[in-house]
C-alpha cells in the first residue's frame, strides 16, 4: 500500500515537473519542448537528488556519523577548488578532464577532513558536523579568495547554489554517471555496511577495510564533482535523505539503498518544481528551497533524537 | 593590569585611525577627509558593535564558540527586514524615513531574537555540542528563509531590500552611519551597566541564580542588546560571520579577565581594529578591496577549528 | 527551619516529588540519602527557590523562597549544585568573592572582601587564591565552590553531593570542615547530599532518606541506620555494625 502510495507520489511529481514551464506543452511544439527541455530537466533533478542521497549514506557508514553528509566534509567545495585550478591552468581542457580533476580535489579535501575526524573526540557525535561545517566554510573562504582575485566570482555562485533552470538536452548527460555509480554501490552495499561498524569490527569480519573506505569516497567524490559541475552544490541532500529512510525503514542498507536513492531524487525534483511553482513565471532555484526544508529537518533530527539528560 | 592592556588597546586603535585618516592625505583635503572619515565611522561601529555582541551572547550562551552570526541574528535582521517589505510593499517603506525606519527594525530584531534564542538558550542548556549544532543549523534555516523570501519578493522591492542590506564599507550612508553610532553608543552604555549581572551570570544559570541573580532577565536583556548591536552591523555592511569570534576570542586571551567591565569594552575596540587595520593594509597598502571579509572569514573559520580541536566545545 | 508542607514537583510529564512533608530544625547537618532518581537534588532545588514546586509550599525560617525577591532569597539559603561548571576564566579568589554578590550587587566593600577572605580561609584555601580554576584539581575545586556559597553568609547552606570526586582523604576533611562550621550559636545550618551512608553516619545529626520521590525515614542518625530500612530504602541487604559506639553500614 505505501509502496503504491510512494510510487504515485513520485509519479504524480515527475507529471508536475514535465507540465509546468513558462510555455504550455499543448501549443507548437510541444513535443520538441518536453523532449529537449523538460524531460531533461526532471531526469537531472532525479538523478542528481539520488546521487547526492547515496553519496551521504556513503558518508556517514565511513565516518560513522548520520550527522555528517559530503557538503559537511568539504568535498564540494575542494572540488571547486579543483574546478577553479583547472579553470585557470587550462581553460580549454575537455569537461571530462574538468570533472576528474574536480573529483581528485574533492576526494583530496575528503581526505582532509578524515584527518580532522580522526582528531574529534568520538563521543560526542554532534562534534563533527559542526567541525565538517567550519572546515567547509575555510575552503570555501578560500575558493571565494581566488575566484576574486581571478574575477572568476560568477562560475563560483553556478557551482554553489544547484538548480536547474539552465539544464537541457546536452548540457545534463554527465549525470547519468550516477546511475552508474549508484549500480556498482549497489553491488557493494554489503561492504559498505560492513564499514559502518568502524576499522576494527569490520576487518574481524574479513573486510578489507582500507580498501573498501577508498573504494566509497572515490564514489562520493565523483558524484558530488559531477552534481556540482552540471547543476550546482546541493546541501543538506545527503543528510536529509538517508536519515528520513533509516528512520522509517531501519538500516539494511541492501534494502534501502533503492529507497533512499528514490528519497533523494524525489525530495529534489519536489524542491524544484516548488521553485517553479511559487513565483510563476519566475524561478527560485531548488537548492533555496531545500536548504530551508533540510535545514528544518536537520533541526528535527537534532531534537527529536533520545538521549537528553535527565534530571537527577 | 587588564585595564592598562584595555587602554594599551584604545591607544593602538587611537593610533591607527589617525594613520587611515592621513596616510598619503593629497588635496582636495576636506573632501577626502570626510570620505576616509565616514568609512572609519562605518568600520569602528561595526567592528566594536560585533565584539560587543558576541560577549554578551557568548556569555549567556555559556559557550566560547557560538556568536550571534553564527546563529543567525544577522540572517533574521535580513528575514524581518524582507518580510517588512512584502508587508508594506517596498514603496510604502521607502517613504518611511530611513532613522525611523532603521529604528522599527531593530526593535523588532530585539524582540524576535529574544523570543527566539532565549527560547533556543533554554531548551538545549547543558548539552552544549547540540546547542552549539543546533544554533548553527537555526543560523542556516535563517539564512535560507531570507533568501527565499527575497526571491519571491516584486523584482522592484527586491531593490530595496537588497539597498538597505548590502552597503559596503566602499560607501556609506552618513544618515544610518549617525543612527548606528547612536544606537551602538546605547548599546554600550546599557551593556556596561549591567556587567557586574554578566559576571555573575558567566557562572551558569543555577549557581547565578542561586545567588539571587534573575538570571532568565539577564539573558533577555542581553540578547536583546547583542540583537540592537548586530543590526548595526548587519545593516551597515552586511554579515561577516567570524568576526565576532575573532575579536571575542582575542578580547578574552588578551586581558585574561572574566570581568565584563573590562571584556565588553576590550572587545569592541578589538574588534573595531581588526577591521580599520585590515580595511588600511589591504587597502592603502595592496590595493585590494574587497579581500577584507573573505580573510577575517579565513581565519575566523581556522581559529574556530582550534579551539574546537584544543579545548573541546566549551 | 525548613518547612514543606504537601510538596509536590514536576518535570514535564514526570513527577519527581509527591508530597514531600518535611521539617529541618536548624543547626548542625542534616544529611539527605537515597537511591539515584529518588528526588534528592529535585528537594534541594525546591526548598533553594530555584525549581518552583507545582504544588504545597515551602519555607525556610519563615521566608517563602518563592514570594521573597531574590536577593532577600539569596541571603537566606546558598546552594551548592551537582558538579558545578564555569565558563568564565575565574581565579578562585574571584569565585569565592561572587559569594558576596547578593550583599553588594556588583560594588563590594571592605566588609564583602573581609569575608571572601574568612571564606577562603575556612576552606584552607589561601594558597590557592590566585590560581585559575581550570588549573585545579577536583576535589580543589569542589572547596572553592563550597567556600563560595559559605562566603554567601546565609544561615542555611544546602549541598548537593560536594563530596563527589573526592578521595576518602579529602571527603574526610570536608566533612570534618563543615561539621565545625555547622556548631555553635553562629553555627550554619547544613543540608548535604551524600551516597556515601558512612559519612551520614560519621557526621551527620539528623538523617533524611528518600526514595521515590517521598520521604522514606527521617530520624536521628543512629535510629534510622539499621539494616531493616536501609534494606528498603536502597533495595539491597545492609549489615550493620558498631565500631567504638558509631554505627558502620555495610552493604553486603
Amino acid at each position: 500500500m505505501t509502496r503504491l502510495l510512494i510510487a504515485a507520489a513520485l509519479a504524480g511529481l515527475i507529471g508536475l515537473s514535465l507540465g509546468i514551464g513558462a510555455a504550455s506543452l499543448f501549443e507548437g511544439d510541444g513535443g520538441w519542448l518536453l523532449l529537449v527541455s523538460r524531460l531533461p530537466r526532471t531526469l537531472a533533478a532525479l538523478l542528481a537528488g539520488a546521487g547526492l542521497a547515496l553519496a551521504g549514506v556513503v558518508v556517514q557508514l565511513v565516518v560513522q556519523n548520520r550527522l555528517v553528509e559530503p557538503s559537511l566534509t568539504g568535498t564540494p567545495e575542494s572540488a571547486m577548488l579543483g574546478m577553479l585550478a583547472v579553470t585557470l591552468i587550462a581553460p580549454g581542457a575537455a569537461i571530462a578532464l574538468k570533472m576528474g580533476v574536480a573529483a581528485a580535489a574533492g576526494l583530496v579535501g575528503m581526505a582532509g577532513f578524515l584527518a580532522l575526524a580522526a582528531r574529534v573526540p568520538r563521543a560526542d557525535p554532534m562534534l563533527l558536523p559542526i567541525v565538517g561545517m567550519i572546515y567547509a566554510a575555510i575552503i570555501g573562504a578560500v575558493c571565494t579568495w581566488i575566484a576574486w582575485a581571478t574575477d572568476l566570482m560568477q562560475f563560483l555562485g553556478a557551482w554553489r547554489l544547484g538548480e536547474f533552470s539552465g539544464v537541457m538536452q546536452g548540457r545534463y548527460e554527465w549525470l547519468w554517471g550516477i546511475a552508474a555509480l549508484a549500480v556498482v554501490l549497489y553491488v557493494l552495499a554489503d561492504r559498505i555496511t560492513l564499514l559502518g561498524l568502524g576499522a576494527a569490527q569490520a576487518r574481524s569480519l574479513g573486510l578489507d577495510y582500507g580498501q573498501t573506505r577508498v573504494l566509497g569516497l572515490v564514489i562520493v567524490a565523483a558524484i558530488t564533482a559531477l552534481v556540482m559541475v552540471t547543476v550546482g552544490n546541493f546541501p543538506f541532500v545527503g543528510l536529509v535523505a538517508p536519515n528520513l529512510v533509516s528512520r522509517w525503514k531501519g538500516d539494511n542498507l541492501r534494502a534501502n539503498l533503492p529507497l533512499i536513492a528514490l528519497g533523494g531524487g524525489a525530495l529534489v525534483l519536489g524542491a524544484d518544481v516548488i521553485g517553479r511553482i511559487v513565483r510563476y513565471p519566475f524561478e527560485i532555484p531548488a537548492a533555496t528551497i531545500f536548504s530551508v526544508f533540510g535545514a528544518a529537518v536537520f533541526l528535527w533530527l537534532l531534537n527529536a533524537r533520545p538521549g537528553r539528560r535527565a534530571h537527577g | 593590569m587588564a585595564e592598562r592592556r584595555m587602554i594599551w588597546l584604545g591607544l593602538a586603535l587611537l593610533l591607527l585611525c589617525g594613520g587611515f585618516l592621513a596616510w598619503h592625505l593629497r588635496a582636495p583635503y576636506g573632501f577626502i577627509l570626510e570620505l576616509r572619515a565616514a568609512k572609519l565611522g562605518a568600520l569602528i561601529c561595526v567592528g566594536a558593535a560585533t565584539g560587543t555582541a558576541t560577549i554578551l551572547f557568548q556569555t549567556v550562551a555559556m559557550n566560547r564558540l557560538l556568536t550571534p552570526e553564527i546563529v543567525g541574528f544577522d540572517s533574521l535582521f535580513v528575514l524581518l527586514q524582507t518580510l517588512l517589505v512584502m508587508l508594506l510593499g517596498g514603496v510604502g517603506l521607502a517613504q518611511v524615513p530611513g532613522a525611523l525606519r532603521f529604528a522599527l527594525e531593530t526593535c523588532l530584531l530585539m524582540g524576535a531574537a529574544a523570543l527566539l534564542f532565549g527560547g533556543l538558550l533554554r531548551s538545549v542548556s547543558g548539552d552544549v555540542t547540540r546547542l552549539i549544532l543546533t544554533g548553527v543549523i537555526l543560523g542556516l534555516l535563517l539564512r535560507g528563509m531570507a533568501e527565499m523570501l527575497q526571491r519571491l519578493l516584486e523584482p522592484s522591492d527586491f531593490a530595496v531590500v537588497q539597498q538597505a542590506m548590502f552597503a559596503t564599507f566602499g560607501r556609506v550612508d552618513e544618515a544610518q552611519l549617525a543612527v548606528s553610532a547612536v544606537i551602538l553608543c546605547l548599546a554600550l552604555l546599557a551593556s556596561l551597566r549591567m556587567a557586574p549581572a554578566l559576571d555573575v551570570a558567566g557562572l551558569g544559570r543555577d549557581t547565578a541564580r542561586g545567588l539571587g541573580l534573575r538570571h532568565d532577565r539577564v539573558v533577555l536583556v542581553a540578547l536583546m542588546l547583542a540583537a540592537a548591536l548586530i543590526s548595526v552591523s548587519t545593516a551597515l555592511v552586511g554579515p561577516i560571520t567570524f568576526l565576532g569570534l575573532l575579536a571575542a576570542s582575542l578580547a578574552r586571551q588578551l586581558t585574561d579577565t572574566h570581568r565584563h567591565a573590562i571584556l565588553l569594552p576590550s572587545a569592541a575596540i578589538i574588534g573595531a581594529l581588526i577591521l580599520v587595520a585590515g580595511q588600511f593594509v589591504f587597502e592603502r597598502l595592496l590595493q585590494r578591496q574587497s579581500a577584507l571579509s573573505v580573510v577575517v572569514e579565513l581565519f575566523g573559520g581556522l581559529l574556530f577549528l582550534f579551539l574546537v580541536l584544543r579545548k573541546g566545545p566549551r | 527551619m525548613i518547612e514543606t508542607r504537601a510538596l509536590a514537583y514536576r518535570a514535564g510529564q514526570t513527577d519527581i516529588l509527591h508530597g514531600i512533608d518535611l521539617t529541618i530544625p536548624r543547626g548542625g547537618i542534616t544529611a539527605l540519602i537515597g537511591p539515584n532518581g529518588a528526588g534528592k537534588s529535585s528537594l534541594l532545588h525546591c526548598v533553594s527557590g530555584l525549581n518552583q514546586p507545582s504544588e504545597g509550599s515551602v519555607t525556610i525560617d519563615g521566608l517563602d523562597p518563592y514570594a521573597a525577591s531574590s536577593r532577600e532569597r539569596a541571603r537566606t539559603v546558598a546552594l551548592l549544585q551537582q558538579s558545578p561548571t564555569v565558563v568564565s576564566r575565574l581565579k578562585v579568589a574571584e569565585l569565592v568573592g561572587f559569594g558576596r554578590w547578593p550583599h553588594h550587587r556588583g560594588r563590594p566593600t571592605t566588609e564583602d572582601n573581609d569575608k571572601t577572605r574568612a571564606a577562603l580561609a575556612a576552606f584552607a584555601l589561601d594558597d590557592l587564591a590566585d590560581r585559575s580554576l581550570e588549573t585545579l584539581s577536583g576535589g580543589q575545586r569542589q572547596r572553592a565552590f563550597i567556600a563560595m556559597a559559605y562566603a554567601q553568609d546565609t544561615p542555611w547552606m544546602l549541598l548537593d553531593e560536594p563530596l563527589n570526586a573526592l578521595d576518602p582523604r579529602h571527603a574526610r576533611d570536608l566533612m570534618a570542615r563543615l561539621h565545625g562550621l555547622s556548631r555553635g550559636e553562629q553555627g550554619r545550618s547544613i543540608v548535604i547530599v551524600l551516597h556515601d551512608i558512612n559519612a551520614a553516619a560519621g557526621w551527620a545529626d539528623r538523617i533524611v532518606a528518600m526514595k521515590d520521590g517521598r520521604v522514606f525515614a527521617h530520624e536521628e542518625s543512629a535510629a534510622l541506620l539499621t539494616p531493616e530500612t536501609l534494606r528498603e530504602v536502597f533495595d539491597t541487604p545492609f549489615q550493620v555494625l558498631r565500631h567504638e559506639g558509631r554505627p558502620v553500614v555495610v552493604a553486603r
